[in-house]
């Protein structure tokens, strides 16, 4: 080690104390960049686009001839598959965490979540051939008439892939429930089940709906598994049964082709992904309030 | 709802016993449809794309022609940019986390900061491409390179890196600290010479997580422009002459294993979606392979350290 003198030594420790400081506001200058990036091409496109037909037009075909720019088509998409995933991952992901927080054995819950977590490690474009070419065959079976791109398939993979983000962010939830309380239903003469439903889903309530909150934006957010196997058309139906394409797919079309930059069509990605942001944000701010009320009630 | 009545009056023993029953049945098998999930997607990958891995499809080039396409550029390109993303990303995120937990007084800039990063990590993934197309591609004349590439998913993964980095500091007692200061060391040197060090169990699982995270993600790089059909490898990073290192292929164009799998699934016929499980399944041996170390790490770190 080193030593060196009293006043040397003080600038040694401010200069690397500056330097950590300035690391940690890189993540800062990071959510500028994005904020500023997404707002200044977004300006370019509204120049010469109005947010009235933005948010009105029913069709969105920039890169046409006879080009329309609404943004409800890919909005639509993006909502549609999102529900899909959920209807998915909040029933299957509250029961697996209710289980593994109340009931599961020890040995049993030491297995599974590393098991858990391996699904939220496998490569969402594996998760897109999979919904593309297990997922949707096997639908066909039972509707013969859906088309090869759906958005149903691509939301049922969806779900299973954020299953992980729904049970280990309620189960957290739920295991931060003092045993006092359990047990003071216990004396009470409850049941397992009447504690588990009755008092300890009560009490982490807030924790819960974090958890279905971020997996809400971690779905409108999935890109590769819809890109790959709900087509790319942006059309304007609820229909999960149908091909369309998401915010995140279309972005990705975009940028398999060769736009010039600057050129309307370049700026249109920047439309989307700022609405995209924007969704995720009201999501992700809700979902990072839910857990703090919660954090503080115990 | 049936379920009303049975909360309301006290059941038989029995009967409780059968709802308990029933209940963990029925976590089980939500549990189970993530397993099965899984374990066909894998055996899919397997039967499909398992007859394709040999030597050749390691060592060629992609083609036209299914039978000839192999992801040599993918599996170079992947490992340089993984590189890349290492080497930006591992030491701003450790000095970040180290300035957070260790430094960070309590006021507004210390709030904003951690925030800011809890909202980084969710922002979705494509959103970073979309940063990365403006500013590096062409603000920055950085072109649809390998260290444009690196430094996106650099970015992409610098919150979990943070955040594990923060997890393994906060894991080292007080008393550690406690003990340097009292003999006499500095802030820095306590921290460098003792806190990080007895944190580099948790640092390493969480940095290989990271890297895991980022050897997968493809759609930030679809956003900045990766070409999909690369029939050549960039340049060597060494060379014959004074200095023997050599940064050309930082500027040079790539595919990375998830866009080569990408392109081949997005082709119509049956050939190269048998192409893309190989490729599929050489990616997830990678991924499962690096979740592996970092749970074995894991394990062995908290056996070996009881404070």
């Amino acid at each position: 080690m080193r030593l060196l003198g009293a006043s040397k030594r003080r600038i040694h420790e401010r200069g690397i104390e500056l330097g950590l400081l300035l690391a940690a506001l890189a993540s800062v200058a990071i959510t500028l960049g994005i904020v500023g990036v997404l707002a200044y091409e977004s300006l370019g496109f509204f120049r010469q686009v109005s947010l009235i037909e933005f948010l009105t037009d029913s069709q969105w075909t920039p890169l046409f001839s006879e080009a329309h720019y609404g943004i409800l088509p890919l909005v639509s998409g993006t909502l549609v598959t999102t529900v899909v995933a959920l209807l998915v991952a909040v029933p299957l992901g509250t029961v697996a965490a209710g289980y593994l927080s109340e009931y599961a054995p020890r040995p049993v819950r030491e297995t599974v979540k590393p098991v858990l977590e391996l699904l939220s490690a496998v490569p969402t474009v594996v998760f897109g051939y999979f919904a593309l070419l297990f997922v949707t065959p096997l639908l066909q079976r039972v509707w013969p008439d859906l088309p090869g791109f759906n958005m149903l398939s691509a939301g049922l993979v969806i779900g299973v892939m954020i299953i992980p983000y729904v049970s280990s962010v309620s189960e957290d939830a739920m295991r931060a429930v003092p045993m006092l309380i359990r047990e003071g239903s216990y004396a009470m003469g409850g049941s397992r089940f009447q504690t588990a439903v009755r008092v300890v889903v009560p009490s982490s309530l807030p924790g819960i709906a974090a958890a279905y909150v971020l997996a809400v934006s971690r779905a409108i957010g999935e890109t590769m598994v819809v890109a790959i196997a709900a087509g790319m058309q942006p059309t304007l139906t609820f229909n999960p049964l149908e091909p369309a394409a998401t915010l995140t797919a279309y972005i990705v079309q975009v940028s398999l082709g060769d736009l010039p930059y600057g050129s309307l069509g370049y700026q249109t990605i920047f439309a989307a992904g700022l609405v995209l942001l924007i969704m995720t944000l009201v999501f992700n701010i809700a979902g990072h309030f839910l857990r703090r009320r919660f954090q503080h009630a115990f | 709802m049936p379920s009303s009545t049975s909360l309301k009056q006290p059941l038989s023993g029995a009967s409780q016993k059968r709802l308990d029953l029933l209940v963990s049945l029925a976590g089980l098998l939500a549990m189970l449809v993530s397993m099965v999930v899984l374990l066909l997607l894998l055996a899919g990958l397997v039967v499909d794309g398992g007859p394709y891995l040999s030597w050749k499809f390691f060592t060629s080039y992609p083609s036209r022609f299914p039978e000839a396409a192999g992801i040599l550029p993918a599996w170079v390109g992947t490992l340089l940019v993984m590189t890349v993303t290492a080497v930006a990303a591992i030491p701003l995120g450790i000095a970040a986390a180290v300035h957070l937990e260790e430094y960070a007084p309590k006021n507004w800039l210390t709030d904003l900061i951690e925030i800011n990063m809890a909202n980084l990590a969710g922002v979705p993934s494509i959103v970073y491409g979309l940063l990365a197309l403006s500013l590096f591609v062409y603000q920055l004349r950085l072109g649809q390179s390998i260290l444009t590439a690196g430094l996106t998913l650099a970015l992409l993964i610098l919150p979990i890196v943070v955040m594990t980095t923060r997890e393994a500091l906060r894991a080292v007692p007080q008393s550690i600290r406690e003990a340097a200061f009292a003999l006499g060391a500095t802030k820095w040197q306590t921290i460098r010479h003792h806190a990080l060090p007895a944190a580099t169990g948790g640092i390493l699982t969480g940095l290989i997580l990271a890297l895991s995270r980022a050897i997968g993600e493809s759609a930030p790089l679809m956003t900045i422009g990766a070409l999909s059909f690369i029939a050549f490898l960039p340049h060597e990073p060494w060379r014959p002459d004074f200095p023997f290192v050599s940064f050309e292929w930082l500027l040079d164009p790539f595919t990375v294993m998830p866009i080569q799998m990408f392109n081949w699934v997005s082709r119509p016929q049956e050939a190269f979606h048998m192409k893309a499980a190989g490729a599929g399944l050489v990616l997830m041996a990678m991924t499962l392979a690096m979740n592996g170390l970092a749970i074995y790490l894991r394990a062995r770190h908290r056996k070996r350290i009881q404070w």
